[in-house]
């Protein structure tokens, strides 16, 4: 068994992101089917890969019942139609499970456990809204281990306007504004639809039909608009629906495997992982989340952050990647800042976000073979940072 | 004439519901017809006038459009769609009405062929009838791997397969292929086939798995319209169609002889397709279904689907379902081969421990070996997972003592038919189980009260009668004893229902109901036989009812001794209608297995037997004869309570003797034949309308 292996992300796919609640494109579709269809994709997409030789399924999700229960990484590979001999497990970082699901397979292919796996989330916050059965122990708050606001990620946003107050509720509704043009540049390029997958849904009043495009985009976003929006979490606040992410559904995976294997099976891996890590901050400023864990990652890579050529950064919030970007002196219409747009208008299925990052960066990697590394990062609730480096396989560099 | 909507005024309406696709790699728009009646897949979406014309409007509003590169059809999910709200067919009161409905889903259903952009069904769930119809009428067609039930059961009904079936079916993947669908299945206990059959025999262009149907489908239907995937059809029309089409008419012959008129107006019309224009061969079919709805032999046929349907499953008079005790262990008595029979069927069903019981080890150790040996053809057929056979195998027992009943909740008897054999029997299980045990009989003429008579609790015992072989007869008679109690019965019909067996309540009366009809219907034959009447003209008497078999040939399934005991005890009980035929005895003494040999042939020895009458009948007399007596018996049994209506009788006929649809079982004929006088049935339950 080698004890440390190249590992290579080899292509990644994601369902349309739907908009929550009853009027939305996945009303009625069960999580699960999500998955389902994001599996059954990646197979079709990579006709070397024999299904036997997938080691793992890891699916994360944040809510672990119902549609989303039932260790939905085995029982979506069951579902699947993948062989029985396949195994699969749930994961669990909120925000960060589908990146916590690749870096936890990664570590296997490294340690040579796997050769291939399966790793993906998926979040219906329709069927399962934020919050849905959490039991939050009394102790966080008699012991004041949190403050009261870390548990409403729109509070804690505000917290980390009031951390950088250099970042005014202007800046980030510019930002917003950006998003929402770079997602319909995308589209409108043809840079998004190649790695969804159509989704067949059905409402009992509507028929079937069929999901092609995200739900949550909304093209003609404009600052005067923005400046309408309520700010629900604080009276006079700076956070609103319009510069933060939605509440969605989704799914999404990849797969990732050794080097080695992707060679022997004759899979064409797009990015090689180059480091990871997460970190934990305040749980009252989780947006911060991103900083200490992009550190520690460009530390463990050797790499300094003028080295990284594209970040994809999930926008859970504009006032949380602006202080990234403000952390690392970086402008905030910098063009190497998701090229495509970011969650504010695409949205963000919690535990899925992690892996549309890297299919997006993936995607990037190959227009800009000029580009050698990239980063994947987000915040995670409870005061937490996640960050990927990766590798463009797609580099003139290494030609 | 009446507007047909006011027929079909209760008709569970499916709705045509239109959404636009958008096909993978800019095929363009879809419009996506799903079909869905609004309930679960419990209730599968049909079609009477309403849902023809939902459907009819939403191809109005898609005609009305330019920017549609295609449209598709689907169901709701695990139904495609089932065909005609039979419902409402069986009030249709003139033949108008019929013909109306005919031309209706004709005119809405081919609309679907003749639109001006290519149309594609997604069969995605059963499709049957006139469900399947809707997807011939489409260009293309796709279905799913997991789809159960793909069928046209129009002839099994009655019927022809009349909204284009006969027409497009053939055409598409030729005659005999079609013939089999159309004619030969229907009449093989209406089987269906399977998506993957379906797709093999060219009804469908693609197949996807269930899992991701709908968007593979999709993706197919975008790479048509691209041009990526082309959908070459073989030309039918040259092959040789008088030699299926012969080969079908013997077997509807065989089976029916004449006695149905559907099967062979669906020959004439798959006939017609050949050569027909569309508009002929519609018109042809509008013909053929106004024909057949305005049949008795329709009436008959959807009374009968409605028996087995649904009265087969509410069985009337069964006590409460929650009366019911459990059974976590069943005693067999009796080790040979209907005892090892039931023993085998009670472990795959109830998956309780089932101990046989014999004095005689030799034997004991043949019945369990028989199951054992049976469980090992399941699983060599692949029916059961090595470890489901091992499980069964464990299941089933052997104990010389009665001793291994003492946990047992059911007890069934199946030793030699005699009254103090069978009383000495549940005289000892008694001493060894419980109070509540339910003590059961499997005998085939013996009261069930004068069995349960002297023992400490007659409640528990109740009549338990299966038919042979055990294992596919649908029907099970269960018997009230005076004394039974309903807590008994109703263990008694929980267990039926386990066992997956429709159950009728019979009350303690000699032979029940089927071998009752079937001995009194035979003695009559057998009589005038031995009156004088040629074997071969008695024996072919009643061919004008489509019977499964000649009173002859059901003689020779059933055994002549086993026939003669029976008639000898119903001799017993109503000397003067049930006759014993010394001629059946002298045949039975000489050890004849009946009167043909081996190859269906006259056997002239037995044949003998029944020679030296002297007051022939012709075969319509013999007819009469024989038809008079099953009314007037059937009579007597329903004044007697036997069962609770004509309604039972004929579940019984149908599902116990395999008499046909088109008679209703029984009383329908006879209703309709003038023979019943007065009627069993008023009219329009089972025939058209007075």
């Amino acid at each position: 068994m080698p004890s440390s292996r190249d590992v290579v992300f080899v292509d990644g796919v994601r369902t349309p992101f739907g908009r929550s609640g009853p009027k939305g494109l996945y009303a009625e579709t069960r999580a699960d089917d999500l998955v389902v269809r994001v599996i059954r994709e990646l197979i079709r997409r990579n006709p070397n890969l024999p299904p036997e030789r997938v080691d793992e399924v890891a699916i994360a999700a944040t809510t672990q019942i119902g549609d989303q229960g039932l260790t939905i990484g085995r029982s979506a590979a069951v579902l699947a139609g993948l062989p029985k001999s396949v195994p699969g497990y749930a994961i669990d970082r909120m925000c960060a499970g589908a990146m916590t699901a690749v870096t936890t397979v990664a570590g296997g292919i490294a340690f040579g456990a796997y050769d291939v796996a399966i790793a993906g989330g998926v979040e219906h916050m329709g069927r399962h809204p934020m919050g849905e059965g959490v039991d939050p122990n009394p102790r966080f708050l008699s012991e004041k281990l949190v403050d009261g606001s870390a548990l409403v990620m729109g509070m804690t946003a505000e917290n980390l306007h009031d951390r950088y107050p250099n970042i005014s509720k202007e800046r980030a509704d510019a930002f917003a504004v950006a998003s929402q043009e770079k997602v319909a540049k995308a589209y409108a390029d043809g840079r998004i639809q190649p790695d969804l997958v159509p989704v067949a849904v059905r409402t009992a009043e509507k028929g079937w039909g069929l999901a092609t495009a995200d739900e949550a985009p909304r093209p003609g976003t404009t600052m005067e608009g923005l400046a309408t929006l309520k700010t629900p979490f604080r009276p006079h606040g700076r956070v609103t629906a319009g510069n933060a992410s939605g509440i969605n559904d989704g799914a999404t995976g990849c797969i990732v495997a050794a080097a080695d294997t992707a060679a022997e099976l004759g899979l064409t891996p797009k990015m090689r992982l180059v480091s990871y890590a997460f970190a934990g901050v305040d749980p009252e400023v989780m947006g911060v989340g991103p900083i200490p864990s992009t550190e520690r990652a460009l530390r463990l890579a050797g790499l300094s952050i003028s080295d990284i050529g594209l970040f994809e950064i999930n926008e859970a919030f504009a006032v949380q990647v602006l202080a990234f970007l403000e952390h690392f002196g970086i402008a905030d219409d910098d063009a190497r800042i998701n090229p495509y747009g970011g969650a504010i208008a695409f949205g963000h299925p919690l535990a899925s976000s992690g892996v549309r990052l890297m299919t997006q960066l993936a995607r990037e990697f190959g227009e800009r073979p000029d580009v050698r590394y990239g980063v994947t990062t987000m915040c995670v609730g409870m005061g937490m940072g996640g960050t990927v480096i990766w590798e463009n396989l797609a580099w003139e560099g290494a030609k | 004439m009446t507007d047909i909507r006011e027929i079909f005024s209760d008709e569970v309406v499916t709705r045509a519901i239109v959404r636009d696709v958008e096909l993978p790699d800019g095929a363009g728009t879809m419009a996506l017809i799903t079909l869905d009646n609004g309930f679960d897949h419990t209730k599968p979406s049909t079609f009477g006038p309403a849902g023809l014309t939902s459907l009819a409007e939403a191809l109005d509003a898609i005609e009305a459009r330019t920017d549609l590169a295609a449209v598709g059809v689907t169901g709701k999910p695990f139904i495609f769609a089932v065909g005609a709200d039979l419902k409402g067919a069986a009030l249709v009161a003139d033949r108008d009405q019929a013909l109306e409905i005919g031309r209706l889903g004709h005119r809405v259903f081919r609309r679907l062929g003749e639109l001006s952009v290519p149309s594609f069904a997604f069969v995605n769930g059963a499709a049957m009838g006139g469900g399947l119809e809707i997807a011939l009428h489409c260009a293309y067609r796709t279905i799913s791997s997991g789809v159960p039930a793909v069928a046209l059961p129009e002839c099994f009904l009655g019927l022809v397969p009349g909204w284009g079936g006969t027409q497009l079916l053939p055409r598409l993947i030729g005659p005999a292929a079609a013939l089999k669908l159309i004619i030969e299945n229907p009449l093989s206990q209406n089987r269906m086939i399977k998506g993957r059959d379906a797709f093999a025999a060219g009804i469908a262009d693609a197949m996807f798995e269930p899992a991701d149907f709908l968007e593979e489908s999709l993706r197919w239907a975008a790479k048509v319209l691209r041009g990526e995937v082309t959908v070459t059809r073989t030309d039918h029309t040259a092959e040789n169609w008088a030699k299926p089409i012969a080969d079908a008419r013997f077997l509807v012959d065989m089976k029916l002889r004449g006695a149905s008129p559907a099967p062979y107006r669906a020959l004439e019309l798959v006939e017609l397709a050949r050569t027909a224009s569309r508009d002929e061969g519609f018109a042809a079919e509008d013909e053929a279904l106004a024909d057949l709805l305005m049949s008795d032999e329709l009436r008959a046929g959807l009374y009968s689907f409605d028996l087995v349907q649904r009265r087969a499953k509410r069985p009337a008079g069964a006590p409460d379902k929650a009366l019911a005790r459990k059974v976590t262990k069943v005693g067999v008595v009796g080790a040979g081969l209907m005892a090892s029979q039931m023993a085998l069927l009670f472990a795959r069903r109830l998956e309780v421990p089932v101990v046989l019981t014999d004095l005689d080890q030799a034997r004991l150790d043949k019945g369990v070996g028989y199951v054992h040996g049976e469980i090992d053809k399941l699983f060599g057929k692949g029916r059961v997972s090595a470890d489901q056979a091992n499980r069964l195998k464990g299941l089933v027992t052997g104990s010389l003592t009665k001793d291994a009943f003492a946990d047992a909740d059911f007890v069934i008897e199946a030793v030699f038919e005699d009254m103090k054999v069978k009383q000495q029997v549940f005289a000892e299980v008694e001493q060894v189980v419980s109070a509540e045990c339910v003590l059961a009989t499997n005998t085939s003429s013996l009261s069930l009260t004068e069995m349960a008579a002297k023992l400490e609790h007659p409640e528990r015992v109740v009549g338990f009668h299966f038919f042979n072989p055990v294992a596919v007869m649908p029907l099970l008679e269960i018997i009230r004893g005076e004394r039974t109690d309903d807590a008994t019965l109703a263990t008694a019909f929980a267990v039926g229902r386990t066992l997956k067996k429709s159950s009728v309540l019979v009350k303690d009366a000699p032979a029940f109901v089927v071998n009752r009809i079937l001995t009194r219907f035979m003695g009559e034959v057998i009589g005038a036989v031995d009156e004088g009447t040629p074997l071969e003209t008695a024996d072919h008497a009643l061919d004008g009812l489509g019977l499964p078999m000649s009173p002859f040939a059901l003689l020779q399934l059933v055994g002549p001794a086993v026939a003669l005991h029976v008639a000898e005890t119903m001799h017993q009980a109503f000397p003067d209608r049930f006759g014993v035929s010394e001629n059946l005895a002298r045949l039975v003494a000489a050890g004849k297995p009946g009167v043909f040999k081996p190859d269906f042939t006259l056997d002239p020895e037995a044949v003998a037997f029944f020679a030296g009458g002297t007051s022939p009948s012709t075969a319509e007399e013999v007819r009469l004869r024989a038809l008079r007596a099953l009314a007037q018996e059937i009579r007597i049994m329903l004044d007697e309570g036997v069962v609770a209506a004509p309604q039972d009788i004929d579940l019984c006929m149908i599902l116990g003797a395999g008499w046909p649809f088109h008679l209703g079982g029984v009383t329908p004929y006879l209703d309709r034949t003038g023979i019943a006088q007065p009627r069993f049935l008023p009219p329009g339950v089972a025939s058209l309308p007075a």
